[in-house]
């Protein structure tokens, strides 16, 4: 330790930081990289379950080796350039994908202290992120030269923009009842228990950004950029192997993504329901599980949306609701029940 | 007007939507009908069409008379036979093949059989590593059979009333 401190002389505080710093974004990612594989395992459990199967169990104790089974095979697995694609954008693409979905976990706060980045305008911060990660995918679609890759992109696009709209006026409504763009300070703005939680005076605005945020993250019911039976694998027909699991990996991360965002905006963060229970990390983890849930859920009942239903919903449905109950919040907060939003 | 206000009602609380995850969420719970292949099995009927086996009498003599029904009524013409005199006088067979990768397994080849020689058994997880393996000749046909007479005689006795 010593000898480190004589080489960098006066650097050393800074090289403490960026370490110390680079270890806590490992405790992030690591977690959620485990996170990411075995919801893969679960939603293949869940699903089965739902169709009266069993699912995958013969890769250790109930398929619990399945996620690395695959994984491996994945790795191994050749990673195919075409021909005509272009070659720096081809790859760019999936990494496009996943960084954002990992980045965004910076301001996550998982717990009162337990924050990588405590930033002020976190809220501002994961919609930018989320926003950037449409780019890996129009331009997976666009580096492949397909046509059946270059239409999911297409399709992409368009429902992310759209949606994007509706998930970013639900957040105004929370951001009405907290009053700061800071994860923490809206966590903590639900403190009290479960009837102080947001999601009871915001219902409507959260039913809108969970399903916006299915849509978002281009999960069923509205997976037509990826569309198995109209257009092959959409965005990611070209890849293989590995490049083809980053794309994987980044919609699984983002599905726990907008599930965190759900839990700490709408759902208390780590507060407990009850008062007598203490708070802990424990109950975000748990109120994420169960949004997961939901998404494993919704894929296991729903038929694909068609194309012009689901920009029917975006524009004509979610954006007049959301805007809407924001006019009636604002209205109801100069009211004397505005205590029922605080 | 009432009846498009309480449709727009109900698509705005989801209630369809709700309907479906409650059908789904039942089934979550609902016992699973998986059979674990290689420890579980399907009941089989005794009129399974499987691997197919050639059968001997009791005595040791194989049934099997070179009458050649089989192979004219074969769709698929997976039999190929051909035949000889025995020592002691008695038409045989000197090649019995069943091309196993020819078969559609419809089991004409049992019913045209006058001896019941050629049958199909119950085995239908059999497999070849090569180019050919699936070829069976009449010696692995007849072993098939010797094995397996057990079994390929009390099915036969059970569908004796219906044959």
């Amino acid at each position: 330790m010593q000898f480190f401190a004589e080489l960098f002389g006066s650097y050393w505080a800074d090289v403490q930081l960026v370490v110390w710093t680079l270890i806590k974004i490992v405790a992030i990612v690591l977690p959620l990289m485990i996170g990411v594989a075995y919801l893969t395992l679960a939603e293949r459990k869940v699903i089965g379950y739902m169709q009266v199967r069993i699912g995958p169990n013969r890769v250790g104790y109930w398929g619990l080796l399945q996620p690395l089974a695959d994984g491996l095979k994945l790795l191994f697995k050749e990673i195919i350039l075409p021909t005509a694609s272009n070659k720096a954008l081809f790859f760019i693409g999936p990494v496009l994908a996943i960084a954002p979905a990992f980045a965004a976990w910076a301001v996550i706060p998982f717990d009162a202290t337990l924050v990588l980045a405590n930033v002020d305008a976190g809220l501002l911060y994961i919609l930018a992120m989320t926003s950037v990660a449409v780019y890996g995918v129009i331009i997976a679609g666009w580096a492949s030269n397909s046509k059946y890759a270059f239409l999911g992109a297409l399709r992409s696009a368009a429902q992310i923009v759209s949606y994007e709209i509706a998930m970013g006026f639900t957040l105004v409504g929370v951001l009405m009842c907290a009053n700061s763009l800071n994860l923490g300070n809206i966590v903590m703005g639900q403190e009290g228990g479960f009837w102080h939680w947001y999601f009871l005076p915001l219902f409507p605005l959260f039913v809108v950004y969970f399903i916006s945020a299915v849509a978002e993250t281009n999960r069923a019911p509205f997976d037509v950029a990826e569309g198995e039976s109209e257009i092959v694998a959409g965005f990611h027909v070209e890849y293989s192997g590995m490049a083809f699991a980053v794309f994987f990996l980044a919609e699984y991360a983002n599905m726990m993504l907008v599930s965190m965002l759900a839990a700490l905006m709408f759902l208390g963060g780590w507060l407990s329901p009850v008062p007598f229970l203490p708070d802990s990390i424990l109950w975000l983890l748990a109120k994420v599980a169960f949004l997961l849930f939901l998404f494993l859920w919704f894929r296991a009942t729903f038929p694909r949306y068609r194309y012009d239903q689901i920009m029917r919903l975006g524009w004509k449905v979610f954006i007049p609701i959301t805007l809407v109950w924001i006019v009636v919040v604002g209205a109801m907060m100069q009211t004397q029940w505005a205590y029922l939003f605080h | 007007m009432l009846n498009s206000i309480k449709n727009t009602l109900g698509s705005l609380m989801l209630v369809e939507m709700l309907k479906g995850m409650a059908l789904t969420g039942r089934y979550f719970f609902a016992k699973k009908i998986t059979i674990q292949y290689p420890e579980e099995r399907t009941p089989q009927s005794n009129r399974f069409r499987g691997l197919h086996a050639l059968r001997r009498y009791p005595n040791g003599e194989e049934r099997c008379i070179a009458c050649k029904l089989c192979e004219a009524v074969c769709p698929a013409m997976a039999i190929t036979i051909e035949s000889d005199q025995r020592d002691d006088g008695t038409r045989r067979t000197t090649r019995y093949d069943i091309d196993l990768t020819k078969c559609i397994f419809c089991g004409f080849c049992e019913e045209s059989c006058p001896v019941d020689s050629i049958v199909e058994t119950r085995i239908f997880d059999y497999h070849g590593e090569q180019r050919g393996d699936l070829i069976y000749t009449k010696q692995m046909l007849l072993e098939v059979g010797d094995k397996y007479e057990a079994q390929i005689a009390e099915d036969r006795a059970q569908d004796k009333v219906y044959r």
